[in-house]
């Protein structure tokens, strides 16, 4: 219906583009050099006139609409349905609305309700004609003035490029606007939860069961959300992913640039980055089915004891995943040191790997610790290998082979799922996404600064 | 180089250096070739991981591709399918088709007897025969009547052993086949009445409880959507912010936090875009849960950093020359921009597109968030229904543990895979097509 109203305001700006050009012309007595502006020009003038008015009132109908119409039905409830209590009246709401849109309904439907609902059919079918006639006549209304308007001193390129401008204007702060919606909607459910439980008590506590009880005279209703068996968690899974993926990755990127020829490193290093592509729901799978028995039965096999989902399944997986990240990043670093060091090396003497050792690593290490620190960034965030392969139960232990939880992994479990939206169990999943934000961002810009200052260093 | 050795030896005696150096050389030469050989295990354990992944899932999900059908003599009763004699369509659809399959299944083994024995044989079909046979007496309703043999789809567990993923030789207490249908089953094979065929359900229908009639097609249509709105937003929005940053703004604090911001969005883990699409597009604009436009929403809002500093990267990349003749014939800087620059950095920027849409092709974890999980059996028709997406179902059926899920998921997986390769490969066609050395 509504895409509809969208498809016939294109083709009517289309319209308008032709005849606000054709206009032009008229207006030029045949003879474009009359004109302020190409005569295309004069017909986005023309379109833009027709189309942004429109759509802009088309915006801000179609988010009001709903809430009014809401309104308006509650308004025109019986007394004792609409004095009930605001969460009671949203179950109301829920049904009114399943009804209308023709789900089936939790319970038979009284009278009041059933009247309700054919009244919101009614408002939302009135709302709707009255934003196409609205739409239409603003469409139109465009037209005609800028068809009107249009004159050849009249500065169409210059109005058309200022529309376009603000566009990109626009665009571009939306980045911003990411990062601010993400810091609000992170921090406000998180000063709401830590109104419920102190911010000692989350950061440095050393219990973590969030199952909360829905009442409170329920057995096991004191959930306890100390996150540091998190913090540990993910700090484990991560150090062993990192374990495996600077070493591998650091030593591919070496033999890569120093050692490799041409045409070896021409496959094997895309062949490498196939790692940095593959979904990583799709290492999880591999963690969980594959690496997590083979894991078990070795350990089985030596007589250990093994969590079917151990912290070393995950870590390693998520090594592998991490191995292109480190190497590619290593590479562009190593690649960034001087030849004339490499050569001042050789002049002395030195091996390949002296000088790899002895020169080429001190003259790259910052931007190596830099790539590793994003790599670490990118292990903490790290979800799908963890929500697969690791535990859920918040073990406090540095032992690889026990199964741990991770932040990523509690988020997840926390938020999907049946919910109420302010219970601390949720607010605590935005409490963890602050703590991850946090610490990401911090190593991000750690690393980014480290990386840049090495970069100016030999430019 | 090395300094224990030159504070040890005088600097007069030459022959002494030259021996210390020749007897340091075996050593040396050693640590030269160890540390090649580490360089060259550790590049071939990450390539033999690759290929070792590769190897998993194609040796665990290729024969989901196929898909076991038994074939029976379905008698299609008129005093079943219409008791009254009148062809209503109504009383055909509502007819007892199980009931056909079951005399059906009966009528191949007639010695079978017992409630619990006949359970386990008519357990050899899966739940959905009966509807498709609906399917087929509604749309040729001159069966009924008429006795044939019908190849009707197995059942999960029938499937796995025709394909050989049980043990046969164990014993029926530890495998999920019981030895009379392992015997029926054989009966059946040996009169060519079991039948591999490629699976076009795995294609063609939604989630399933059952494991022979799940299939990817909802997850494909729910990704399908979702990635439309992602490009849809993220390619015009990434494109204006690019060529804003690279071509009209002015350098000052404004546009440095701009570029501050874009590079570290880049870095944010995606569980936190899928908190914000919580928080934001749910919670506050009340959009509708699982729907593809929100998980379009937040996929575009991660994407678009990929692709802006994809954009900017071509812009930097077409000379100044150009941009320098357009002004100096008379052009304004929008229609320089317009007409010359961005023709020429577009191939670059599409790239840069095309490898943003395929990593937010395989991403889940944001969508696990704006409850993207659920178990939605329709197939979706539109940007507000209740869709999943590939990655997500591949989640959710890594959790099942009937082998036949097992195949599936592997299948799912490098139907995944496949659709990445593929945007990739287009991507890496892009660039070597298009791409101008100046």
């Amino acid at each position: 219906m509504l895409s509809y109203l969208l498809l016939t305001l294109v083709l009517l700006s289309i319209g308008g583009y032709y005849l606000g050009r054709n206009r032009a012309f008229a207006v030029a007595n045949g003879h474009i050099r009359n004109l302020h502006s190409l005569p295309s020009f004069y017909g986005s003038y023309t379109a833009l006139w027709c189309g942004l008015p429109a759509l802009i009132v088309f915006a801000v109908w179609a988010t009001l609409q709903p809430g009014v119409i809401i309104d308006l039905v509650v308004a025109g409830l019986p007394p004792e349905l609409r004095e009930l209590p605001p969460d009671r009246l949203n179950l109301v709401i829920n049904d009114l609305k399943n009804l209308v849109s023709g789900n089936i309904v939790s319970s038979t439907p009284n009278p009041a309700i059933l009247e309700a609902a054919n009244r919101y059919r009614n408002l939302q079918t009135i709302g709707n004609a009255s934003l196409w006639v609205v739409i239409m006549a603003l469409a139109i209304a465009g037209i005609a003035y800028g068809w009107r308007t249009i004159s050849p001193t009249l500065r169409a390129r210059n109005r058309v490029e200022q529309v376009v401008n603000l566009f990109l204007i626009v665009s571009s702060t939306i980045a911003i606007f990411t990062t601010v919606g993400i810091v609000l909607s992170v921090l406000f459910e998180s000063i709401l939860f830590f109104g419920k439980i102190p911010v000692t008590e989350f950061l440095f506590g050393l219990q973590w069961s969030p199952q909360t009880a829905i009442r409170a005279d329920q057995v096991g209703s004191s959930g306890a959300f100390g996150a540091v068996p998190l913090f540990t968690g993910t700090l484990l899974i991560s150090g062993i992913a990192m374990l495996v993926a600077v070493p591998v990755g650091l030593m591919s990127a070496l033999f890569l640039s120093e050692y490799a020829t041409p045409k070896f490193r021409a496959t094997a290093k895309p062949a490498l980055e196939v790692l940095a592509g593959i979904p990583t729901v799709v290492y999880g799978f591999f963690a969980a089915l594959t690496v997590a028995p083979v894991i078990r039965d070795l350990g089985t096999a030596l007589g250990l004891q093994v969590a079917s989902e151990s912290a070393l399944a995950a870590g390693l997986v998520m090594g592998i995943m991490i191995i292109p990240f480190v190497s590619s990043l290593s590479d562009d670093v190593i690649n960034a040191v001087p030849q004339s060091m490499r050569d001042g090396s050789y002049a002395l003497g030195a091996t390949k790997s002296e000088t790899i050792r002895r020169v080429l690593l001190p003259a790259a290490l910052p931007g190596i610790v830099g790539s590793i620190l994003l790599a670490v960034s990118r292990a903490i965030g790290e979800t799908m290998i963890v929500v697969m392969a690791a535990g859920l139960s918040a073990n406090l232990t540095a032992n690889p082979l026990a199964a741990v939880t991770t932040v990523t992994v509690q988020i997840v479990t926390l938020l999907t799922g049946d919910q109420e939206f302010d219970s601390p169990k949720t607010l605590a999943a935005f409490a963890l996404g602050l703590v991850l934000f946090t610490v990401t961002l911090i190593l991000n810009i750690i690393a980014l600064h480290v990386v840049r200052k090495y970069r100016e260093q030999y430019e | 180089m090395n300094k224990p050795n030159s504070a040890t030896v005088p600097a007069t005696s030459g022959r002494d250096i030259k021996t210390i150096v020749n007897a340091s050389l075996p050593r040396r030469h050693a640590a030269e070739r160890r540390f090649r050989w580490y360089g060259l295990i550790a590049i071939s354990l990450g390539l033999a991981f690759v290929v070792l992944m590769f190897a998993n899932i194609i040796g665990k999900g290729y024969s989901a591709f196929w898909q076991t059908y038994v074939q029976v003599p379905i008698s299609f009763d008129a005093a079943v399918l219409d008791p009254q004699g009148n062809r209503d369509a109504k009383a055909i659809e509502g007819a007892d088709y199980g009931a056909l399959v079951r005399a059906g299944l009966r009528a191949v083994f007639p010695n079978v007897q017992g409630r619990g024995e006949l359970r386990t044989l008519y357990a050899l079909v899966s739940s959905d025969a009966p509807q498709e046979l609906r399917r087929t007496v509604m749309a040729n309703p001159a069966l009924i009547g008429a006795t044939q043999e019908v190849w009707l789809l197995a059942s999960a567990t029938v499937d796995t052993f025709v394909k050989g993923n049980i043990d046969r030789t164990l014993d029926e207490t530890e495998r999920p086949i019981k030895d009379n249908q392992v015997a029926w089953i054989d009966k059946l094979a040996a009169a060519g009445k079991v039948e591999q065929r490629f699976n076009t359900l795995l294609f063609g229908s939604g989630d399933s409880r059952e494991p022979e009639q799940a299939g990817i097609r909802g997850a494909l249509m729910g990704s399908f959507y979702t990635l439309l709105v992602t490009f849809l937003l993220s390619f015009p929005i990434g494109v204006a912010t690019a060529v804003y940053l690279e071509e009209f703004a002015p350098k000052n604090r404004w546009t440095d936090l701009i570029e501050v911001n874009i590079n570290n969005l880049a870095a944010v883990p995606s569980i936190v875009f899928g908190l914000l699409g919580l928080a934001v597009f749910i919670n506050f604009f009340g959009l509708p849960r699982s729907a593809p436009l929100v998980g379009g929403l937040v996929l575009s809002l991660m994407t678009l950093p990929v692709i802006i500093i994809a954009g900017r990267a071509a812009l930097t990349s077409v000379p100044p020359s150009i941009r320098e003749a357009a002004l100096g014939m008379g052009a304004s800087k929008l229609q320089m921009v317009g007409h010359h620059v961005l023709p020429l950095a577009l191939p670059g920027m599409l790239t840069g597109s095309i490898i943003g849409m395929a990593r937010a092709l395989g991403e889940s974890a944001p969508l696990l968030m704006i409850g993207m999980v659920a178990f939605i059996v329709d197939v979706p028709r539109g940007f507000m229904d209740p869709a999943t997406v590939l990655p997500v179902q591949i989640y959710l059926w890594a959790d099942l543990p009937e082998r036949a899920f097992v195949e599936r998921t592997s299948a799912a997986i490098m139907v995944l895979l496949g659709f990445m390769i593929l945007m990739n490969g287009l991507a890496i066609v892009l660039r070597k097509r298009f791409e101008r050395r100046w």
